[in-house]
């Protein structure tokens, strides 16, 4: 059954720098790397000791508060050392990768035929547990709570998003698969959001609700579908997993093995060998760029939603881009005059860049002002598709005003909801972050 | 540029963090800032901004206010020269009102900005742009002839006592500029209202008639200009408001530019002429009514500060309701009341400020009850999503 969603505000950015569609094997990386930040609000605990020998799938740290949620290595080798931060966080565990990847040996399942708890610990324990996130809050699902529906949107309406259908064409049978299992962790629906291009692929998937998304960035988001297909209310929990994961939770139960492949675009106005790169989890983001220097900014992942990463280290774990943008570190004289550097992408009116509607933009890593008050209204409404007031919420997690959040539908929001907002907003403030931690106060507070 | 841009970095030196003068770094921050956009990078979250700060959609109200500036300081320089009688030229006219006006501009300027700078290394914060549009507004609202040291006084005080006393910029709730224009009418009432006020240097012309359409009208004579004056604004009347024209102008940019809110503006004419119609039927229901009541609709929205006022004041984010529902029942109930306190009140016949000042305390409560509106919609949700998940068991 098909279901068309129309979205009409947002913001769909044109960019310089979109990835040919050219799939190409990326060499094997030296070393690869897990990193716990990637997972927010996870307490990881080490399993294994540096120096020691692991398979691709052995469990290499797990959730301190959440013993069942496992975290395993996406290839054979030996772990090399754990990069520890402030208070002896860990940042990083790097590993030492064997020539070619030897699998620890699950077993195959057929997902559609075994009972709901096998599925469950079979994904538990090859650490595919780690792909399945949880709204509200957007952090690792725990595996005690029961969703009442799986959302899965295979849009790509972000600036230079990498497109989902031609990363998943080759892996229909692997993502069918995927489905069959996810069906078993809830009571209700899984809901397949795809566009004209995932659609081609998709349309026969069996045991979703397929609904056809068309509109401006952030339709793609997957809270924006779900605000529009099942809100979530108090006390409610969904799930969501990203589609191309859903294919490595196929191949699980085909092979038996966790194969924790990653298909990486490169994009960005600087990046010289713009294609998509079929590599694995936690990658050398070295292996799949040139060499650039400090006037390049290197993003694992979205250019509005990503982590800013050097050369030397490794692509996030749920990262299927990495966008190559300029550092915007300059001074512009008289920058703040209206109508002036309309090279510069403005969704106010107050640059004449508007008129270009069919310009590709090159954006740098300005903050094309200063941080100020909020003063202007009504710019962050056009830019967030829902039924939630973003100033008055942003206000209400500033001041940490508990009930203000719940009524304002803190719930049914994730920090990358708000990107566009963060990314439109007059007064430069990091939005995202605030919606961050007006979630993490709810976390402790209200769990 | 390459060349100042070296000398402002010599000169910034000592105001960097952890040096001798790093407290007074807002002062020299605000001036630099202005020079160039800063080297500012994005470090988390969206790593592109938009191209558009606030010291751009500030700077886009200035120019918006531009051509009723010039108009205004023709028309000063013209109702002076006409009332004096006599030859003079279009150079004359704007010549005399620039004379009065730039120096009215200075002391706004210095004045308010001097408390912003002082205020911003007083609490450790950048200068925020919003007194750019404030300090050009507040000469612009004023008679002519007021006296620079009352203008100074009432600069001060709506900068400390209407927006600094709140917390700053964007925590104010009162329209700053006109704080100032409330304070000086309140306090100094026989420079702000009568008849001699209007024309410059009125005193020393004999047998001014220099009073403005509404102070005509509320004491019950007849208007002796023309629909089309009114609305080109060669009018006796405060420093740059009498043009509907320039003001239209003005708001064809604000509105152009997303900077002000169309909404508002719209809903502020259609209240304003909503309440004159009422007005205008009263003689239909057999009610006489007066001058005021019976001046045609239309005429009511080109005279005095109404435009003005919708258009520049109405429109501040900061002091206006912030939900697009909330917009437009804010403004049109500031049309609507300006209209009616014109009417019903003669002896201060401009209602515009008193309307805007008024709708600034309730617009935090209209955005209460439009926001608790969505509250109560996603209560409503969850209460059905429970009733389902009953009958379900």
């Amino acid at each position: 059954m098909s279901k068309d969603i129309r979205i009409k505000r947002g913001l769909s950015l044109r960019l310089e720098g979109e990835a040919e569609k050219d799939l190409v094997k990326a060499p094997r990386s030296k070393t690869y790397a897990v990193k716990p930040p990637d997972f927010h609000a996870l307490v990881p605990k080490m399993v294994v000791k540096e120096g020691a020998k692991i398979l691709a799938g052995d469990e290499i740290f797990f959730s301190k508060y959440t013993k069942e949620l496992r975290f395993t290595s996406p290839v054979s080798g030996t772990l090399k050392t754990i990069k520890r931060g402030e208070k002896r966080k860990i940042m990083e565990v790097i590993i030492d990768a064997d020539p070619t990847d030897t699998y620890k040996d699950f077993g195959k399942m057929d997902a559609a035929a075994t009972d709901a708890e096998a599925v469950k610990e079979r994904i538990l324990e090859s650490g595919c547990g780690a792909f399945i996130n949880q709204r509200p809050y957007d952090i690792v699902a725990d595996p005690k709570d029961t969703p009442k529906a799986i959302f899965i949107s295979a849009v790509s309406t972000g600036p230079l998003a990498p497109d989902m259908g031609f990363i998943l064409k080759d892996k229909i049978a692997a993502f069918q698969e995927g489905i069959n299992a996810l069906q078993k962790l809830t009571p209700g629906k899984v809901h397949l959001g795809v566009d004209d291009s995932s659609a081609q692929y998709l349309k026969d998937i069996k045991g979703v609700e397929l609904h056809h998304v068309k509109g401006p960035h952030p339709a793609g988001n997957v809270g924006i579908q779900i605000h529009k297909i099942d809100p979530i209310n108090q006390g409610e929990r969904v799930w969501t997993v990203r589609p191309e994961d859903v294919t490595i939770i196929g191949n699980l139960f085909l092979t038996g093995k966790f194969i924790a492949d990653r298909t990486v675009a490169v994009t960005g106005s600087e990046s010289k060998n713009r294609k998509y790169f079929s590599t694995t989890i936690g990658a050398e983001v070295a292996d799949i760029i040139e060499k650039v220097e400090d006037d390049v900014r290197i993003i694992s992942g979205s250019v509005l939603t990503g982590d800013k990463i050097a050369y030397d280290q490794h692509i996030g774990f749920f990262s299927n881009e990495v966008s190559l943008i300029p550092e915007g570190n300059q001074y512009r004289a008289f920058g703040w005059l209206p109508f002036t550097y309309n090279n510069i992408h403005s969704n106010s009116k107050t640059s004449l860049s508007w008129l270009f509607p069919n310009r590709k933009f090159k954006p740098t890593t300005n903050l094309n002002g200063e941080e100020r008050s909020l003063v202007v209204t009504g710019e962050m409404e056009e830019v967030l598709p829902m039924d939630v007031y973003p100033m008055q919420l942003i206000k209400a997690c500033l001041a940490g005003d508990i009930e203000k959040m719940e009524n304002l539908g803190i719930y049914e929001v994730a920090p990358e909801d708000f990107a566009l907002v963060e990314y439109v907003n007059t007064s430069k403030m990091e939005i995202q972050d605030v919606i961050r931690l007006g979630l993490d106060l709810m976390i402790t507070e209200v769990g | 540029m390459e060349w100042i841009r070296q000398k402002l970095d010599k000169i910034k030196e000592p105001f960097a963090p952890g040096k001798k003068y790093e407290k007074y770094a807002p002062a020299v921050n605000a001036i630099d800032t202005f020079l160039f956009t800063p080297n500012h990078t994005t470090q988390k979250g969206a790593h592109i901004r938009d191209g558009v700060d606030l010291k751009r959609t500030m700077i886009t109200v200035v120019l918006a206010l531009i051509p009723a500036l010039i108009f205004g300081m023709w028309n000063q320089g013209y109702q002076h020269f006409i009332q004096l009688g006599g030859d003079f030229t279009f150079w004359d006219a704007i010549g005399h009102g620039a004379l009065k006006i730039v120096p009215m501009i200075v002391v706004s300027y210095a004045v308010g900005l001097g408390i912003e700078f002082a205020f911003a290394v007083f609490r450790g914060h950048e200068v925020n742009e919003g007194y750019l549009v404030t300090g050009l507004l507040i000469p612009m609202i004023m008679p002519i002839d007021l006296p620079l040291w009352m203008l100074a006084l009432s600069v001060v005080f709506a900068v400390l006592v209407g927006k600094e006393a709140f917390g700053g910029t964007g925590m104010n709730i009162l329209n700053p500029a006109l704080t100032a224009r409330a304070f000086a009418f309140f306090a100094y009432p026989t420079y702000m209202s009568g008849n001699q006020v209007w024309v410059s240097e009125a005193s020393k012309i004999d047998g001014v008639s220099g009073e403005t359409i509404l102070g005509t009208l509320a004491s019950g004579e007849d208007v002796s200009y023309s629909a089309m004056n009114m609305f080109s604004g060669v009018i006796p009347g405060s420093v740059a408001e009498t043009s509907t024209l320039c003001v239209l102008v003005g708001a064809l940019i604000l509105v152009l530019t997303k900077v002000g809110s169309w909404r508002i503006i719209l809903s502020g004419f259609i209240g304003a002429a909503a309440m004159a119609l009422i007005f205008n039927a009263l003689p239909v229901m057999g009610v006489e009514g007066n001058n005021l009541t019976n001046f045609p609709w239309f005429q009511h929205l080109i005279i005095g500060g109404l435009a003005f006022g919708i258009v520049f004041m109405a429109t501040d984010p900061v002091s206006a309701s912030q939900t697009l529902k909330g917009k437009w029942i804010y403004g049109f109930l500031i049309g609507f009341l300006a209209v009616m306190i014109r009417v019903f009140n003669p002896a201060y016949p401009e209602g515009i400020m008193l309307a805007i000042l008024l709708m600034n305390v309730f617009a935090p409560i209209i955005d209460h009850y439009v926001i608790q509106a969505n509250i109560k919609r996603r209560k409503k949700r969850i209460n059905s999503a429970k009733a389902q998940v009953k009958t379900a068991v």
